[in-house]
């Protein structure tokens, strides 16, 4: 199933510096008892050059063979799909607001292979020559629109924007899902990544509201529980995930988590340079309520506008805080009875 | 571009990276319009006038490139004293024909001479000019036009009959206010628009316009395109590097289907379909279609090779080539002339490869009738569409208009294999070939276009096997011989290629279209795409990654011609053949090697210096000078002004709609006045416009367009569950303003209304459909989806029942983007009850066999 490193079932042991289901967590493989394993792998959707089209959701389905969703006009602007499921890995939230338009510059990074390396060597290579200095120096450009100056409007409305966002399995550092399943069903990867086994669950849905997200679910006439798997058997074989691929702005990226934050970071940094001050990240905090997201994002909004949790938080953070509380609870009854039990004898005549 | 090419859209979204400033201007604001940095809504059908008020901008403001303006457009070229303006004549050009409806267009010569155009409509001056070489007779003041004569020049731009001052009286009145009252666009935006493009045009930067279906299917629409044109030649942006006008295509290859066509009056290569005429050998076809000067002065040449490759062997010097196999026109055959032919009973039988008109062309009604008249009908497609079942459970069924045990129609349905399923080559509008290899075997009965139609060819001709008949001589002398193999004898596609691009008398393959010979000793099936084989390797298929290779990237795929990324590149360089700009630099001229080079192919002659003048009597190719940059021209240089090739007119200008809620405000011709009418027909009436009687009927205007998730008329995304659930049914898209003002609730349904026809859609309310100030009075536009019928996963009722048959007078594509209709709540009704709702509506707009069919 995987090149190198066992596979395992993350511990739940207490490891020094910190408890074990929250908080940052620096090797997520290794954490899970895999040893030579790859970097963590993951996704960076910068939703700012997301154009809606979908081909995410339909290249999902197509590699993972997921079960259509059914036939329903929602009425949510474009989308009808409604939300992650069991059946829905990837879905694009439609927002349509009276926001001014901007924000949606591309430049977000490539990889290795990409123009923008090929538009920094025209003229100054043999390979690639010209024509001159056709990719020009943000100083040097002439003035363009400049982003969020509201168009006038021919109707009196003063703006319009239209937010698209392709949401996913985030893959979160601590994954309440994991935590709670217990057949061993769900499984921390090589990769880092949370993968269901099909084969393995049982159908208990105790992960379901185990996930901050709402993301993982139950298939309807199966029972066991579906979600994204990072296309696990497609990074097996050195592919990049399904949607990612077919993904023809780069609005989902795919790569090693470390990289894509880094890139990320600098992504928002270019947009609050150009104005886009309500560019930010989401997901990319370590130190946030599931110790980040292996699956993160750039949002123009505030996250509740894309339908996401604004302070998702591991539903297991305080699990052993409330092994503990229930411990002491349990140590008080019993003292409670043995005091009874003592009090009953010392009252007997 | 990002709603219905979200590939190709990944391009534009390259070029914003680097700097570009995007600008949509579309009714709707679409996917398009969420990436864009300006978004102008306008009122559909108005392209002209915000188009002729950019143009107004560049004039008035002086912002055009003038040296490429002097050298490479016609703006010098002095007209003919008989030629009368719009602006002179209210609204038409000299040349009308009131009671024919058609233009006689030589008044719109240039002064002293005949040009012929390089594609559009050539036979339009057959006449004139095969009787003048055949009897030497002269016309009007210009007297005959052959040989090497040169257009009379003024290159200060200022004599009162050149091309630069014409243009500029032309649209002097297309001011801000104007683009305002007309097209609902306000004037600080137009003014943005304005700045932007001339901001970004010139010597250090270019502009690009892509535009699609939404300028083309105008009564208008050759029109729109031209304006464009007029626009990016006087900006300086044709042949340079990030500029052009790039026509987004709306199907696979559609424009590999153009190049070697599906169209009734082109053969490959754009070469004209000959018309009916008495006694047209090939040299009077050639001497009447084809200018002196340019590379279409060697039409004779991709003519002959054209017929060597038809008909092989069959085809000598001594039977002219087989010339008289070839067809001829009578007139236009269009697709919609077909259904009139249909309903007639001239046409009898129909083949739909992958088209579904039942649903997805205009006037699905009409169609559906005419194909109710045939013997025969063979579809096919990759799912029973509504093209193979309309005649069990059509709408016509359903009202009792038609019986299914009444209609005589032989319908057969074949699947087809998908492009997976088979090899061939797809041409996108970069003009680029791109090779596709068979993946898997198609399934079942499935089997490729190539391998029905030749397979078909060889049933018919062992039929005709042995006939003496000289009507079946074209089907018993083609080359029909292409290997096969597989278990199905699949044909190869690549000998097909070969076949295109053409062998040498040796039968060695040709790398370029200057090897043709006119003497029968080259073959080449499409002139334009010789070299696509050169060295008998197939070009198209080649896929050295970008990165391995300079930024014009000519080891991907092929494009013609030549493999030239940028046509006209000559363009880029200045007269003297030097770089406009060192950062727009793409061809230039070499004098150490005295040769053209660059970074792309030159689309020029590669010795040929920028100060050659040619000889008087030269022809052809060597006709034109070291400054002829626009090489298929007959003058060498962009028309600004179109003085041939047009049969609505030299200049764009400014017509409504055939439907309209208003007035033409510019002058007294209402529509376009040459616009193509079909006879009248019960099922295809129109609509009163502006201030007619009955007007207010249809008082709101409906445009059509496409979704990302579905694909033109549905037949390969409404069976595809995964596409079929993103957009599951059919909508109508309408602002808050207009479901107030009828009562229309979000995802209720509408009932939508025109003389055609009657439909039904969900509403979706959104803000993405503002409301326009036209005129002083506000106007909502109602957003038609059109990919629906009933068969499939994703079902709703067709946008095009509501569309009508008044076309564009050039290429006889219909008016589906802008047309009136009435919107009100609620489910439309069944039965005939449905038909008595249209008449309904008919009576009281008025409506009768003549409305809206002035000229």
């Amino acid at each position: 199933m995987a090149n190198g490193g066992s596979r395992g079932r993350r511990s739940g042991r207490a490891r020094s510096g910190g408890t074990a289901l929250a908080g940052p967590l620096r090797d997520v493989a290794g954490d899970a008892g895999h040893t030579g394993h790859p970097p963590r792998m993951g996704f960076f959707t910068d939703t700012s050059v997301c154009i809606g089209c979908k081909a995410c959701e339909v290249a999902c389905k197509e590699w993972n063979a997921v079960p259509g969703t059914g036939l329903g006009l929602t009425g949510m602007s474009y989308d009808n799909t409604g939300g992650l499921g069991a059946d829905t890995w990837r879905h694009v939230a439609f927002v349509e607001q009276r926001k001014p338009l901007g924000g949606q510059e591309t430049g977000a990074g490539h990889d290795g292979t990409d123009v923008f390396e090929a538009a920094r060597r025209l003229g100054t290579d043999a390979a690639s020559p010209g024509p001159g200095a056709t990719a020009p120096t943000a100083a040097a450009a002439p003035p363009a629109a400049p982003a969020g100056e509201p168009p006038p409007a021919p109707d009196g409305r003063t703006e319009l924007r239209w937010l698209m966002s392709s949401d996913v399995c985030k893959h979160c550092t601590h994954a309440a899902c994991l935590d709670v399943c217990p057949t061993g069903s769900l499984f921390r990867t090589e990769f880092g990544t949370v993968v269901v086994q099909e084969d393995v669950c049982n159908g208990c849905g105790y992960c379901v509201p185990a996930c901050p997200y709402g993301v993982i679910d139950q298939r309807a006439g199966d029972g066991r529980a579906w979600k994204c798997t990072l296309c696990y058997d497609r990074l097996g074989a050195g592919m990049e995930p399904a949607c990612a691929k077919a993904c023809p702005t780069d609005s989902i990226q795919f790569g090693p988590v470390d990289e894509l934050r880094e890139r990320a970071r600098q992504r928002v940094a270019r947009l609050h340079a150009a104005g886009v001050t309500e560019a930010r990240l989401y997901g990319a905090d370590e130190d946030d309520g599931v110790g980040g997201d292996g699956a993160f994002f750039l949002l123009l909004d505030e996250p509740e506008v894309y339908g996401l949790p604004p302070d998702p938080v591991v539903t297991t953070r305080d699990l052993p805080n409330m092994w503990r509380h229930a411990a002491a609870g349990a140590l008080t009854l019993v003292a409670l009875a043995a005091a009874g039990f003592a009090g009953a004898r010392r009252s007997r005549p | 571009m990002a709603e219905c090419h979200p590939v190709g859209f990944q391009w534009v979204m390259e070029a914003k990276a680097r700097g570009a400033t995007i600008v949509h201007v579309d009714p709707r604001f679409t996917r398009t319009s969420a990436l864009a940095d300006v978004h102008v809504p306008l009122r559909a059908g108005s392209d002209i006038a915000f188009l002729g008020g950019l143009i107004n901008h560049v004039l008035r403001t002086g912002a055009y490139f003038r040296d490429y303006v002097v050298a490479y457009t016609n703006a010098p070229v002095i007209l003919c004293e008989d030629f009368r303006d719009t602006e002179d004549l209210d609204g038409v050009f000299s040349g009308l024909d009131a009671a024919e409806g058609t233009y006689d267009k030589s008044s719109w010569q240039y002064a002293g001479m005949d040009v012929q155009a390089a594609s559009g409509e050539r036979d339009q001056q057959y006449h004139r000019r095969v009787s003048e070489a055949a009897g030497g007779e002269t016309h009007g003041s210009g007297g005959p036009a052959l040989g090497g004569k040169e257009p009379e020049l003024d290159e200060t731009l200022t004599h009162p009959r050149c091309v630069f001052q014409v243009l500029k009286r032309h649209y002097a009145r297309y001011t801000p206010e104007r683009v305002e009252e007309i097209c609902g666009v306000p004037k600080e935006l137009f003014q943005q628009v304005c700045e932007l493009v001339t901001a970004h045009s010139g010597r250090e930067r270019t502009t690009a316009f892509a535009y699609a279906v939404g300028w083309t299917q105008h009564t208008v629409g050759v029109q729109y395109i031209r304006a464009a044109s007029v626009l990016q030649s006087l900006l300086g942006n044709i042949g340079r590097p990030g500029g052009g006008i790039l026509a987004l295509r709306g199907h696979a290859s559609i424009q590999g289907s153009t190049d070697i066509p599906t169209l009734f009056n082109l053969l490959p290569g754009y070469i004209p379909m000959p018309h009916a005429h008495k006694q047209q050998d090939l040299d009077a076809f050639v001497r009447g279609e084809a200018p002196e000067r340019g590379y279409w002065g060697n039409m004779r040449s991709y003519v002959v090779s054209l017929l060597k490759a038809y008909w092989g062997e069959a085809a000598t010097l001594g039977n002219d080539f087989c010339f008289d196999h070839l067809p001829r026109l009578t007139g236009s055959h269009s697709t919609y002339e077909t259904v009139r032919a249909q309903l007639d009973g001239v046409c009898r039988g129909y083949f739909l490869l992958g088209e579904n008109p039942a649903v997805g062309s205009a006037n699905a009604k009409m169609q559906r009738l005419g194909m109710a008249a045939l013997d025969w009908l063979v579809v096919r497609d990759f799912s029973l569409i509504e093209s193979a079942t309309w005649w069990r459970d059509g709408p016509e069924i359903e009202s009792g208009e038609l019986r299914t045990e009444d209609i005589g129609t032989e319908v057969f349905f074949l699947p087809a294999a998908a492009h997976t399923e088979k090899d061939g080559s797809f041409t996108n509008t970069q003009r680029m070939l791109q090779w596709h290899h068979q993946a898997v075997d198609p399934p079942g009965d499935a089997r490729s276009d190539l391998w029905f139609t030749y397979h078909l060819g060889l049933r018919i001709r062992a039929r005709l096997a042995g006939s003496t008949d000289p009507m079946d001589r074209p089907v018993t002398d083609l080359t029909w011989d292409y290997p096969t193999h597989g278990r199905y004898a699949e044909p190869s596609a690549e000998a097909v290629l070969a076949e295109i691009n053409g062998t040498d008398a040796t039968g060695a393959p040709l790398s370029s279209y200057e090897q043709l010979a006119d003497d029968g000793s080259t073959s080449c099936g499409c002139w334009i795409y010789c070299g696509v084989r050169a060295d008998g390797v197939n070009q198209a298929a080649r896929r050295r990654p970008g990165q391995e290779q300079s930024w014009v990237a000519p080891e991907w795929g092929w494009a013609w011609p030549a493999n030239r990324r940028v046509l006209y590149n000559r363009a880029s360089a200045d007269p003297e053949g030097r770089p406009w700009s060192a950062r727009k630099a793409l061809v230039w001229w070499d004098a150490d090697s005295g040769r053209w080079t660059g970074h792309d192919v030159p689309d020029f002659a590669a010795g040929k210096a920028p100060g050659h003048r040619p000889p008087r009597d030269a022809t052809g190719p060597d006709a034109l000078s070291g400054t002829d940059a626009f090489i298929m021209q007959a003058d060498g240089r962009a028309w600004l002004y179109a003085p041939a090739g047009l049969t609505d007119g030299p200049l764009p200008t400014h017509y409504e709609p055939q439907e309209s809620p208003f007035t033409n405000p510019l002058h007294g011709r209402q529509r376009n006045p040459v616009r193509h009418l079909l006879p009248p027909h019960p099922d295809d009436r129109y609509h009163p416009s502006g201030t007619e009687p009955g007007a207010g009927v249809f008082p709101y205007v409906a445009t059509t367009y496409r979704l990302t998730e579905h694909h033109t008329a549905g037949g390969m995304s409404r069976w595809q569950p995964y596409l079929a659930e993103l957009q599951p049914e059919f909508f109508c898209e309408v602002s808050p303003e207009l479901a107030a003002e009828r009562n229309l609730r979000h995802t209720g349904w509408a009932t939508i209304v025109a003389a055609r026809g009657v439909i039904e859609a969900r509403v979706l309310i959104t803000d993405r459909m503002a409301p326009l100030t036209v005129q002083g009075r506000v106007l909502h536009q109602v957003g038609l989806p059109y990919h629906w019928g009933p068969n499939g996963y994703s079902v709703g009722d067709a946008a095009n029942e509501l569309t009508h048959l008044v076309l564009d007078p050039n290429t006889h594509i219909q008016e589906a983007k802008a047309i009136t209709c009435d919107i009100v709540p609620g489910r439309r009704p069944r039965g005939p009850a449905a038909v008595e709702l249209v008449r309904s509506y008919r009576r009281r707009a008025g409506i009768d066999a003549g409305t809206g069919r002035e000229v």
